[in-house]
């Protein structure tokens, strides 16, 4: 029982950061009805931009880490969707209107441009950081195993669902939301009526990289060590998250999210870790074929 | 270079200018600065100077940490190191970029078609013409390569490389180019294909002529057991399908130690014989071997030729059979699906009969290529299929031209062949590799030499380059 909570609670903060990701998935692909593949690396050049910035403010002296955390964030967010709008604007806006597979192969090319670029100058190295936040609390000791919760677990939680929650209200209620909705509906008619597409456009991407950025911040604090090649397979699982939530519904893939953390979680707990891959792959395929529109995805309907 | 675009902060307006002047006099095409000044207005100078600070402003925010820093180990830690000169650069050539860029925009003459791209035009436009000289060219060089006079090993050793990167190119542009389909595991069925022959030899020792058929057959039930659940859903979705299964197959033979010896990989795999002649130095007792029989002398050179005109001759057998299915039924109800899926169902093609159809074809011509890699390399590992393989052979198949042959070739032949010129820069090749894709994607979405153009279109606005050759009515 001890064991599943702390199972419990590891996957959670695992879904959290799976469901930032794939908030991004499901926002582009409901605006453009487009993949995003390079998301993944956009999340990984977040973690990268975060840990440089924590280096930086470590060189500078900057001690104090609730302060220090907070200027990661904000760093972070901004300079990785610095990277989602241009992203927007080179490899996808020019083929706007093009066939299907031109944008998703674009997507394709820059993904694997990004990982190796970012190879080419950070090096192929496994970059460690010192733990930043360091306690927790003891939830229940019996015996021989004692379900812990860390600081840095109950921040990713907190932190997550405080910017789910102000996402939800900008979708819902702001002017940028309701264009966004609008051009989700209806491109040519919410032109019509006088909404920016392409603005429209540029913002989600640039919002869903800027989620991404705090993703792989909490994924450099909690894990403590990142690659060039984190993007890949974090990207996959948001992805199959998003779909699992139903993709073009916000609440779904945050529930995506959580149930992929979970699953992964408890398949390396209770089974075999070398194929907590597999089975989130499994799951993406299960989800295709016996519920294509995911957990809460409405049918798309087929225009001719 | 440099000089101008030093600061990301706005410059003035000043060196923009001069700059620009300088620009209309480099561009041949534009007449000189006079039509500078009468063109240009003060206004039109000053966005054009605001465009390319904002650029220069974007390339900062994206070259600041990734390009401008650099994370190095030190002793007790991380520690960073500057390249503050490298930052400069870039921003500066975005900046000057942006600017030159936007003159050129605004200069430009709407109807003014530039002399190269009305070449380019007339090129394309006798493409097929052009692609069946080409081809032949390249069959007669292909046939020859082994004898000519300068083929050495280590050349027939790349050309047999750059082979079955063609033959994998060709089985994949069934699915993506003719079917329309994006598979981004296609190496999972290479793989399928080696592990069947690699491990059918190493457990029962099965021969590489019985393999083949048995490879290909393996590979094309895997493509059909993936295909049938994924194929019914829409194209976007079977990408990141096939991505996932193509990982689920590696990460599998990673870990099944116990049939695929994990990460070690299975050596020792027997090489094919010349209808049962091996190519070995000494024959076993009483048998022959390639050079006995045909009283040659021995030279290792014979047995890489051979397989360099086996690849040749499986890669001919995959296009014969691509140029043949083109004109059944079949191929037509793919290329017809590629276009326009509800169109087709109306006209009562079963899109996921076809597409399992071309699924698994594709799977199965990827298979035959992988018997032939692990009978070539005597080696197989999981280390060979990673998802970096399906990158580039997706990556031939859109930089030649989804649906052209001939494409496949020139890009193959191209980007293998640039792979191992450019051995000291091999870290960066995978860079150029996805902005190539990117570039060849906007420039010309279906590829650098696609002709194949539907005959009759409904919708203008899907058809995509239509000043390139619509073909006429063939056959």
């Amino acid at each position: 029982m001890a064991y599943f909570l702390q199972q419990l609670i590891n996957g959670v903060t695992l879904g959290a950061i799976y469901g930032l990701i794939a908030i991004g998935y499901t926002l582009v692909y409901g605006i453009i009805g487009m993949i995003n593949f390079a998301h993944g690396e956009i999340f990984m050049i977040g973690a990268f931009m975060s840990l440089i910035t924590f280096l930086l403010l470590g060189l500078a002296g900057l001690t104090w880490v609730p302060l220090a955390l907070l200027i990661v964030l904000v760093a972070s967010m901004v300079l990785t969707s610095v990277y989602g709008w241009t992203m927007e604007r080179i490899a996808y806006g020019p083929l706007r209107g093009s066939h299907r597979l031109a944008p998703l192969i674009s997507a394709i090319g820059m993904s694997i441009y990004l990982q190796n670029y970012v190879q080419n100058r950070q090096g192929a190295r496994v970059r460690p950081l010192a733990p930043v936040i360091t306690d927790g609390i003891s939830l229940i000791e019996t015996g021989e195993f004692t379900v812990s919760l860390s600081y840095v677990q109950v921040l990713i939680i907190v932190l997550t669902v405080v910017l789910m929650t102000v996402f939800a209200l900008l979708i819902a209620r702001t002017p940028f939301g309701r264009a966004q909705r609008a051009c989700e509906q209806d491109q040519t008619m919410a032109a019509l009526l006088g909404i920016d597409v392409d603005r429209t456009i540029s913002l989600t991407f640039v919002s869903g990289a800027a989620l991404a950025a705090v993703a792989g911040t909490m994924y450099l604090i909690y894990y403590g060590v990142i690659d060039f090649f984190i993007g890949f397979l974090a990207g996959i699982k948001a992805f199959t998250a998003a779909v699992l939530g139903g993709i073009g519904s916000l609440t779904g893939a945050m529930l995506g999210g959580l149930l992929i953390g979970l699953i992964e979680v408890f398949w390396s707990a209770y089974f075999t870790i070398e194929y907590k891959d597999v089975a989130a792959f499994s799951i993406l395929v299960l989800v295709l074929i016996f519920r294509p529109t995911g957990l809460l995805g409405s049918p798309e309907i087929e225009k001719v | 270079m440099g000089t101008d675009g030093k600061t990301p902060e706005p410059p003035s307006a000043n060196p923009g200018q001069s700059k620009g002047q300088q620009a209309s006099d480099r561009e041949g095409a534009l007449p000189a600065a006079d039509l500078l000044q009468g063109r240009l207005s003060a206004r039109q100078m000053r966005d054009l100077v605001k465009e390319s600070a904002f650029a220069g402003l974007i390339a900062f925010g994206i070259f600041v940490f990734i390009s401008g820093v650099r994370i190095v180990d030190q002793p007790g830690g991380l520690g960073l190191e500057y390249h503050w000169s490298r930052l400069v650069l870039y921003v500066g050539i975005v900046c000057v970029g942006r600017f030159l860029w936007g003159l050129r925009v605004r200069l430009r003459r709407p109807d003014h078609v530039p002399q190269w791209k009305a070449i380019l035009g007339r090129t394309t436009a006798r493409a097929p013409q052009v692609a069946k000289i080409l081809a032949g060219f390249a069959l007669v060089f292909a046939l020859l390569l082994p004898l000519m006079p300068f083929a050495s090993r280590y050349l027939v050793d790349t050309a047999t490389t750059i082979l079955i990167y063609i033959m994998l190119a060709w089985g994949l542009n069934i699915v993506v180019g003719l079917a329309g389909l994006l598979d981004l595991g296609y190496v999972a069925f290479y793989a399928v294909g080696s592990y069947s022959y690699a491990l059918l030899a190493y457990y029962y020792d099965f021969s590489f002529w019985m393999c083949l058929p048995l490879a290909g057959l393996f590979a094309a039930s895997f493509g059909v057991i993936l295909g049938f659940p994924v194929l019914r859903l829409r194209g976007d979705y079977l990408a990141i399908v096939t991505l996932g299964f193509g990982e689920i197959i590696r990460v599998v033979l990673l870990n099944w130690t116990e049939l695929t010896r994990g990460p070690d990989g299975i050596d020792s795999i027997p090489r094919p014989t010349f209808f049962g002649l091996p190519f070995t130095r000494r024959p076993a007792e009483g048998a022959d071997s390639f050079h006995t029989f045909f009283g040659l002398d021995y030279s290792s050179m014979q047995r890489i030729i051979f397989l360099y005109y086996l690849i040749l001759v499986l890669a001919l057998i995959t296009n014969l059979f691509i140029l043949r299915v083109r004109k059944l039924p079949l191929g037509r109800a793919w290329e017809a699906l590629r276009e326009d899926e509800v169109a087709c169902r109306s006209l009562g093609i079963n899109p996921t009969n076809t597409k399992l159809s071309a699924f698994a074809i594709g799977a199965m011509f990827g298979g035959f290529a992988g018997a032939f890699f692990a009978t070539k390399q005597a080696f197989v590992s999981p280390e060979s299929f990673t998802f970096i393989e399906s990158a580039i052979i997706l990556a031939i198949v859109v930089l030649g031209g989804m649906g052209s042959q001939i494409g496949v070739v020139v890009a193959a032949v191209l980007l293998i062949g640039a792979f191992e010129f450019l051995r000291s820069l091999e870290q960066y090749r995978m860079e150029a590799l996805g902005a190539a894709m990117v570039v060849v994607m906007i420039w010309r979405p279906r590829g650098l030499l696609a002709h194949r153009e539907p005959t009759v279109l409904l919708h203008h606005d899907r058809a995509l380059d239509l000043g390139e050759a619509i073909e006429e009515n063939d056959s």
